[in-house]
């Protein structure tokens, strides 16, 4: 790796050659954000981007809870009347039930977690703790940004063209013969362009974390966080062209004729999931592994002492990544495998649970000794730790195919996948924005109300999701808008916490206003001797273009 | 017990020959000597001879009465709660009244939920001890320590031990859950449809049911029949019952015309998707007698939530009695209602090409059969046939 600070040198240099004395000079308002070439601005509207999806696609679960809360429908007629003007039929009704999951989920995981985690923090982050001055490919970076937003639109629009229906798994045949109408192609095409988009981003995270390290960073100096994106990106690399391909099969066969699927014509309904679980299981870890990166940071810097096992915390994300891709199946436990194939899935599943196992022992290794302080982003960090323990050893019940025959597709995988995700994801990415907040925005938030944020949300979610698994297992299946009266206890409760969350989020939004305009000055390292990684060492906010001058790492 | 007799009651009652057309409710019942027959059939439930019923029971009426209607038409056996259909407020998994759904409680209950608790816990407790321990007050110079293979190895091997004790168990459930039906099984045949199931009895003539979801009072729409207690809990209650004999191993074998359906029956402990152009199967045994309801568990359009399933348990001797008057054949004796087929990957499978082919598609479990699944020529009593409403 000799040759790695070629590229950022004659990068600088090419700069320095036209700004000369003006090396922070700032494009104007339309250049700067309509024709980004800065990593921390792409950052920045990532941001703001995922902000916007997650209150969206946030409400679209308030709709549903509020559904929920009792038996019987209750508000789908008259949404559905809004939606599409004039009485609508029960039918009409409930196929809006499902559109709204369908928008939850794609939403919360293409528009919202996925461009916080790696088109936010990893456009924001990456460079900087490899010491480079910006992504490798900052023109395509730009793409990465735009594509999600004509993407957002068509999966924002497609409601008001009947909508989709389909769940975020786009199952064939419901998706195919089951559900005419412009509404399915609009979310498959936007499925396409969210696909791109996150290709175009792996490519530029793979290429500048191999090619544009400071001299010294070598791999292995590496921050978590950034291998941890390193890893994700090539999931993404490996897994979205599979989506790509399964999703227009899907395409042809709604609009061209084909029969990819269609058993009518020698197809295979199966193999539809077949293709999209091999996308959807490592797109799980796309969601968590960058978490595990920024949870890595956070841990180490508030016990101030080294992240504990670094080499092994950096393998079992790649370990994580390697056997994510050859689990897919147990999404399928029930569509009629063969014993093999469900032993099979059954073990290499279990398998995942071992490298994750060693994270979350090492972050509490790297906690045990340490100095410890706990301000908001590293409360976050620990009930990251906590929730993430709890979805993933309901992982481990439902890994047993033998056991998912009851618990598929019920409110049990339903708690599991919150607890992971939601609960999981969504700690780590408020503990990243709370840890990473003061260096962004240059100004401090507020400690009490992040702190407030924290503990509202926290018991919010856990009162809304952990009910989810009794519903479960007296086995209420997913993707009701009504279910039998012997369901109504837990719902209520989940529906309560699902208030106290919203709470929650609102003193999150509260917090983020008032340190927006009211906060304090950040100073360039808020939070001491065991914050060690390169973003501390640039001013709050970083100057335009960081690194002109190489940093060197011993 | 308790079911039991009950049921007993309601066999003795059809018996005594009510002209009620199956599954249509408001049937005006004949003036039978209901109270009569009643006691007899009450104090010998398990001696109803095969053959005997509905010929000795049955007066001169050109319908054949089904054995499963009360007095005034309403199913014979009624709900109970806590089994067959979840409870409200509570944790935990519903009671299993089949042999694997018993093993994979048990395998639940004894030894998952046990050490996913314990390793929650164990976590908690770490981090709590962490918190307090190594807070900034207690440890004001933090250690340099940054690895130490030894613990290392320890917390990567203990894992993998806690996860082959778990996968032994797992391993012998999915086994068992494999076993092949053997020869002498009642074949059932669940095909979905949006948004209702139809059944099958290939070995007993063929014969079709086709179930819908019964609605509220205040849904119907006139001469529509609406749900009753006795016909089970909201959303879950069926216009016609599907029959199972108690005892005898089922044979499930799903498919499904027109979107993925999944058939599940959470005190079976099964779920098996119903796939356009697919045969699934699966087999069970259903130890008690009773009501047992599921719900569909694959999202399948609008009213996935409103195509439910209700199975009647009854014993042998009752279900050959619902199946004659369901205008079916009992197989005869000695001869099985067909060669136990082998599980597609199961032991001893490899003949199961060939046996597909020639046992057609009435039963063989085809792997990615691409035949079209036999279409229904019974309409569904209140559903539009085809289309999704919600364009």
């Amino acid at each position: 790796m000799t040759d790695t600070a070629l590229t950022p040198s004659a990068f600088v240099a090419h700069e320095d050659h036209h700004h000369d004395s003006h090396a922070d000079h700032v494009p104007g308002f339309f250049a700067r954000w309509f024709m980004s070439t800065n990593h921390k601005d792409i950052g920045t509207m990532y941001l703001i981007f995922a902000i916007i999806a997650g209150i969206i696609g946030g409400s679209i679960s308030g709709l549903m809870r509020a559904e929920l809360m009792q038996p019987g429908i209750q508000y789908l007629g008259s949404w559905a009347s809004l939606l599409h003007g004039g009485p609508q039929s029960l039918d009409q009704s409930l196929h809006l039930w499902n559109v709204l999951i369908t928008a939850h989920g794609l939403i919360m995981v293409f528009f919202m977690v996925m461009p916080a985690m790696i088109g936010g923090f990893g456009n924001w982050f990456v460079p900087i703790m490899i010491g480079a001055p910006d992504m490798a490919f900052p023109r395509m970076n730009n793409i990465s940004f735009w594509l999600l937003i004509p993407s957002f639109t068509l999966l924002l629009a497609s409601p008001f063209f009947g909508g989709a229906g389909n769940g975020w798994t786009l199952y064939a045949p419901l998706s195919t013969y089951g559900e005419p109408g412009p509404s399915t192609d609009m979310a498959i095409l936007s499925l396409h362009l969210a696909g791109a988009s996150s290709i175009l981003g792996a490519i530029n995270f793979i290429t500048t974390i191999f090619n544009m390290r400071a001299p010294g960073m070598t791999l292995h100096k590496m921050p978590l966080f950034v291998w941890s994106v390193l890893v994700t990106a090539f999931l993404l690399l490996l897994a979205l062209p599979v989506l790509a391909a399964a999703i227009t099969m899907l395409l042809t066969d709604r609009n061209f004729g084909t029969t990819f699927f269609d058993p009518a014509g020698g197809g295979d309904p199966v193999l539809y999931q077949h293709l999209f679980w091999f996308f959807g299981h490592p797109e799980v870890y796309i969601m968590i592994l960058p978490g595990f990166g920024i949870v890595s940071q956070i841990i180490a810097t508030f016990s101030r002492k080294p992240v504990f096992g670094y080499l092994g915390m950096a393998y079992a994300m790649v370990a994580i990544g390697v056997v994510g891709f050859v689990v897919w199946a147990h999404h399928m436990f029930t569509t009629g495998l063969s014993v093999n194939t469900k032993m099979y899935f059954t073990a290499a599943t279990m398998v995942i649970a071992v490298p994750t196992g060693i994270k979350i022992f090492s972050w509490i290794a790297t906690m045990w000794g340490g100095s410890m302080r706990f301000p908001t982003p590293m409360v976050w960090a620990i009930g990251f730790i906590f929730m993430f323990t709890v979805g993933g050893v309901t992982g481990v019940v439902l890994a047993n195919g033998g056991i998912d025959d009851y618990m598929q597709d019920t409110y049990y995988v339903v708690a599991h996948f919150h607890y992971v995700l939601s609960l999981g994801a969504v700690f780590s990415l408020f503990a990243g924005f709370y840890y990473w907040f003061p260096k962004m925005s240059g100004k401090m938030y507020n400690e009490f109300l992040g702190q407030l944020h924290f503990w509202v949300f926290f018991a919010g979610v856990n009162v809304m999701f952990f009910p989810m698994h009794f519903l479960g297992l007296q086995g209420m299946p997913r993707r009701y808008p009504d279910y039998p009266d012997a369901f109504a206890h837990w719902n209520h409760v989940a529906t309560v916490g699902y208030m106290i969350m919203a709470a929650g989020m609102a003193i999150f939004f509260v917090n983020l206003i008032w340190s927006l305009i009211a906060g304090k000055k950040a100073e360039a390292n808020p939070w001491g001797a065991g914050a060690t990684t390169l973003e501390w060492t640039l001013s709050s906010p970083p100057p335009y273009h960081q690194f002109e001058t190489l940093p060197k790492i011993d | 017990m308790k079911g039991l007799k009950r049921i007993a009651i309601a066999a003795g009652l059809a018996l005594a020959g009510l002209s009620t057309v199956a599954g249509h409710a408001a049937a005006p019942a004949a003036p039978a000597p209901a109270a009569a027959v009643k006691p007899q059939a009450a104090a010998e439930p398990g001696n109803v001879s095969n053959t005997a019923p509905t010929t000795a029971a049955a007066p001169a009426t050109a319908a054949p009465a089904s054995p499963l209607l009360a007095v005034d038409g309403a199913p014979g056996a009624t709900p109970t709660p806590g089994i067959g259909q979840p409870t409200d407020g509570v944790f935990g998994l519903q009671p299993q009244v089949t042999r694997n759904g018993e093993f994979a409680h048990w395998m639940h209950n004894a030894v998952l939920f046990p050490v996913i608790t314990i390793i929650s816990l164990f976590v908690l407790a770490l981090l709590v001890w962490v918190v307090v321990r190594y807070r900034a007050a207690a440890n004001p110079t933090p250690s340099k320590t940054s690895h130490n293979t030894f613990i290392e190895v320890i917390w990567t091997l203990l894992p993998v031990v806690i996860l082959v004790l778990i996968a032994v168990p797992s391993i012998g459930l999915l086994q068992a859950q494999f076993k092949p039906a053997p020869a002498g099984a009642v074949t059932l045949k669940a095909i979905g449809n949006q948004w209702y199931w139809t059944y099958q009895y290939p070995d007993h003539g063929g014969f079709e049911v086709t179930a819908n979801m019964l609605k509220e009072k205040d849904q119907v729409g006139a001469g529509e029949r609406a749900r009753t207690d006795r016909d089970g809990p909201r959303l879950l209650a069926t216009d016609n019952r599907i029959v199972l004999p108690v005892g005898v191993p089922i044979r499930l074998i799903t498919t499904a015309n027109d979107v993925i359906h999944s058939w599940a029956v959470p005190a079976f402990w099964i779920k098996l998707d119903a796939i356009p152009g697919r045969l699934n199967e699966t087999s069970f045994t259903i130890e008690k007698p009773g009501l047992y309801f599921g719900q569909c568990s694959e999202l399948c359009g609008a009213r996935h939530a409103f195509m439910p399933i209700a199975v009647e348990a009854v014993p042998p001797a009752q279900f050959a009695a619902w199946v004659r008057a369901k205008g079916g054949t009992m197989p005869a004796a000695g001869q099985p209602s067909g060669a136990a087929i082998p599980q597609p990957g199961a032991e001893g499978s490899t003949a199961k090409k060939d046996e597909a082919e020639t046992t057609a598609n009435l039963t063989g479990p085809v792997e990615n059969a691409t035949t079209a699944a036999t279409v229904s020529p019974q309409g569904a009593t209140n559903n539009p046939a085809t289309g999704n409403a919600g364009q």
